[in-house]
């Protein structure tokens, strides 16, 4: 097993983690773990979660070997995990299914939950009017402009949508508002969060509910081929596809795995989304982790061409998994991602998100470098329609550049 | 070490017979420059203690009235080391005890060893990190054994019995009770536990319970002081210095003195 307590605090990975919150929000937090241990250990909770994953959300989704990018390419054997197929187009609604059903479970009424492009949003507000659930999202004001027809959808799905100004009127000040709000409506209210960040238990639930990609996955890899696979590449923003992917993977040594961040205009120019890779430890939202900071210790803006990669840290367990060395963490640029974007769409058919698209960019190099016996698996997070007019201005600009 | 510096402060005030009133300025806010003239006019208008906040990026613990003096700080330039640069200039002439109110982050990337050398240097009393819970408080502990600069606790009324014991227990400096759920500001009702949440709080601590969040008016002032050992007022003290309005502050200051209470 992975030796997730180095620290002996709670929900520590290594020395990252924890729970930097205001203290009204602890004994939130601490009641949010204690239902969460029991629900999980509740076989009608695993069962009703599981019967939502896949009668409503559509699992398991399929691992699809990519034969002609495979032949382009001429080197490992390229599958794609298909979370593009899921209800509502990505792998977000994996964990708002089992955090929606945790606070109906807990009595909680109202939820609250940021957004950045807006997929994490319209994915809980898809499963708000579902459980019939009060939906309040946070969205930053530059967001909100970006994404007008998500936020359309979400009011559609009988969301609130919040429009943040302050700070950059981003992501990261989506999130702040979000945490803001649950404070003075912790009683009646949970929090989805949307990725494998924020304060213990955030991260570890999170990435429980993501778990199903890697475990569908490993099962899936095993039955077509005989063999776990020698890579598995998925795209890092906050990194919930990423762990959910990974972690299965972890104990298995012989499978590589890498976690490609949004590298903006590249990691030199400061431009860019990239935590790890380009950024420090320290403290955002919760937790201790990699993020972007200036010499103050002041949070700096993230940039990404990809609005769900668009965040100034990492999840702590990925943190972790860097320092341990198990997970190697790269940067692929906005100019890269849009290559394999295109790549993918005129080889295989699938606009991939812009997300994923760096994935794929980065799997391609690395397949080259493989063997034809070698199977790479791609974390395929989500489908790109949401993105298609960001990538039609982003080409207009590159062809006339 | 004893923290004793706040504590004596605090608890002085309290043996005359007045509420103790702690107020909360955001550094930075109408230029560093005006720092030391606010800070003089508190000690002047017989404040207790001085709250003093540092801007951050991503106030999440901040209510709309302090966070805009935060981004206003910040557009001055002001951060954690300009800041305990410019108290440095004047720290041995001012006479009323110092609380930093910081978040956790910039005091990482300050380096905490050389923020609790460069703070007992400077003769600050406390210290109040609100992202910092009990349970993280390790690595502060840690820098700041050694020094007489208090860790302030804050309790919520949504911390339960066990938890507020914990707290009240190991608490330096004093108890800063959130009086009402949420983040700092103005606010028009107070909840009905809060009578009881003061007394359970008093019984359980062996430090002086000064309640915050929220309170605006004189009324306020005078009314929480029955409840509590004094008061911590930020936004509305914010409010006044940015209009200018320092009547207002004498008058919220006046609220906490001995003679309201007879």
């Amino acid at each position: 097993m992975v030796k997730i307590a180095d620290d002996q605090r709670v929900g520590r990975y290594g020395r990252f983690g924890g729970q930097y919150v205001p203290e009204t929000l602890m004994t939130a937090l601490i009641e949010l773990e204690k239902a969460y241990e029991e629900a999980i250990a509740d076989q009608t909770f695993v069962d009703e979660v599981n019967y939502y994953l896949k009668d409503y959300v559509g699992r398991e989704t399929p691992l699809y070997f990519a034969e002609r990018l495979t032949r382009e390419l001429g080197g490992a054997q390229i599958y794609l995990k298909r979370e593009d197929l899921n209800h509502t187009g990505a792998h977000k609604i994996n964990n708002t299914i089992g955090q929606a059903l945790l606070a109906k479970r807990m009595g909680k009424k109202k939820i609250v939950a940021e957004t950045g492009a807006g997929q994490h949003g319209v994915a809980t507000a898809t499963v708000c009017a579902l459980f019939d659930l009060e939906c309040v999202v946070f969205m930053g004001k530059e967001d909100v402009r970006r994404q007008e027809l998500n936020v359309f959808r979400m009011e559609l799905l009988g969301a609130q949508v919040v429009s943040v100004d302050k700070g950059s009127g981003t992501l990261k000040d989506a999130v702040n508002e979000a945490l803001r709000y649950w404070v003075s409506n912790v009683e009646d209210t949970h929090y989805i969060l949307g990725s494998a960040l924020g304060p213990h238990p955030f991260p570890r639930i999170v990435r429980d509910f993501q778990r199903v990609i890697g475990v569908e996955t490993k099962r899936q890899i095993v039955e077509k081929v005989g063999k776990l696979p020698d890579a598995v590449v998925a795209c890092v923003g906050g990194g919930s596809n990423a762990i959910g992917m990974f972690h299965p993977f972890v104990d298995d040594q012989v499978v590589a795995l890498y976690g490609v961040e949004a590298g903006g205009s590249g990691i030199s120019t400061g431009l860019h989304a990239a935590a790890v890779t380009g950024g420090k430890e320290g403290v955002l939202h919760g937790s201790y982790m990699y993020i972007l900071q200036d010499d103050n210790g002041f949070i700096q803006e993230a940039h990404s061409i990809s609005a769900g990669l668009d965040y100034p840290g990492v999840g702590p367990e990925h943190s972790y998994l860097h320092d341990i060395g198990r997970v190697q963490y790269t940067s692929v640029t906005d100019a890269e991602a849009l290559e394999g974007l295109q790549l993918l769409s005129k080889k295989e058919g699938i606009i991939p998100a812009l997300e994923s698209a760096h994935a794929i960019h980065f799997a391609t190099e690395l397949a080259k470098e493989m063997s034809p016996e070698e199977i790479l698996v791609i974390c395929l997070s989500g489908r790109g329609d949401k993105d298609v007019q960001t990538v039609r201005d982003a080409l207009g600009v590159n062809n006339n550049g | 070490m004893a923290k004793t510096k706040l504590l004596n402060a605090i608890q002085s005030v309290n043996t005359q017979g007045d509420k103790a009133f702690v107020a909360y300025i955001m550094a930075g806010d109408g230029g560093l420059e005006t720092l030391k003239s606010k800070i003089y006019f508190l000690q002047q208008a017989g404040v207790t203690a001085i709250e003093l906040g540092i801007p951050f990026s991503d106030p999440v613990a901040d209510g709309p009235t302090i966070q805009k003096a935060g981004e206003r700080a910040l557009a001055n330039g002001a951060t954690l080391r300009s800041i305990l640069q410019e108290l440095e200039t004047f720290y041995e002439e001012v006479r009323v005890p110092l609380v930093l109110m910081t978040y956790y982050n910039p005091l990482l990337s300050y380096g905490l060893d050389q923020f609790a050398q460069q703070c007992e240097k400077l003769g600050i009393a406390g210290l109040i990190v609100p992202d910092v819970p009990m349970e993280e408080t390790i690595e502060l502990h840690g820098v700041l054994e050694n020094t007489d600069i208090a860790l302030v606790p804050l309790v919520s009324l949504t911390s339960p019995p066990e938890r507020l014991r914990k707290i009240a227990v190991s608490g330096e400096g004093f108890i800063y009770a959130v009086t009402v759920n949420g983040i700092t500001g103005i606010r028009d009702g107070f909840s009905d536990q809060l009578e009881q949440h003061f007394t359970s709080l008093s019984e359980q601590s062996a430090i002086p319970v000064l309640a915050g969040f929220g309170i605006s008016t004189p009324e306020q002032v005078k009314s929480m002081g029955t409840l509590a050992d004094g008061v911590i007022v930020g936004s509305a003290i914010v409010e006044a210095f940015h209009q200018n309005d320092l009547d207002h502050i004498t008058a919220l200051v006046q609220a906490s003195k001995a003679k309201v209470f007879n």
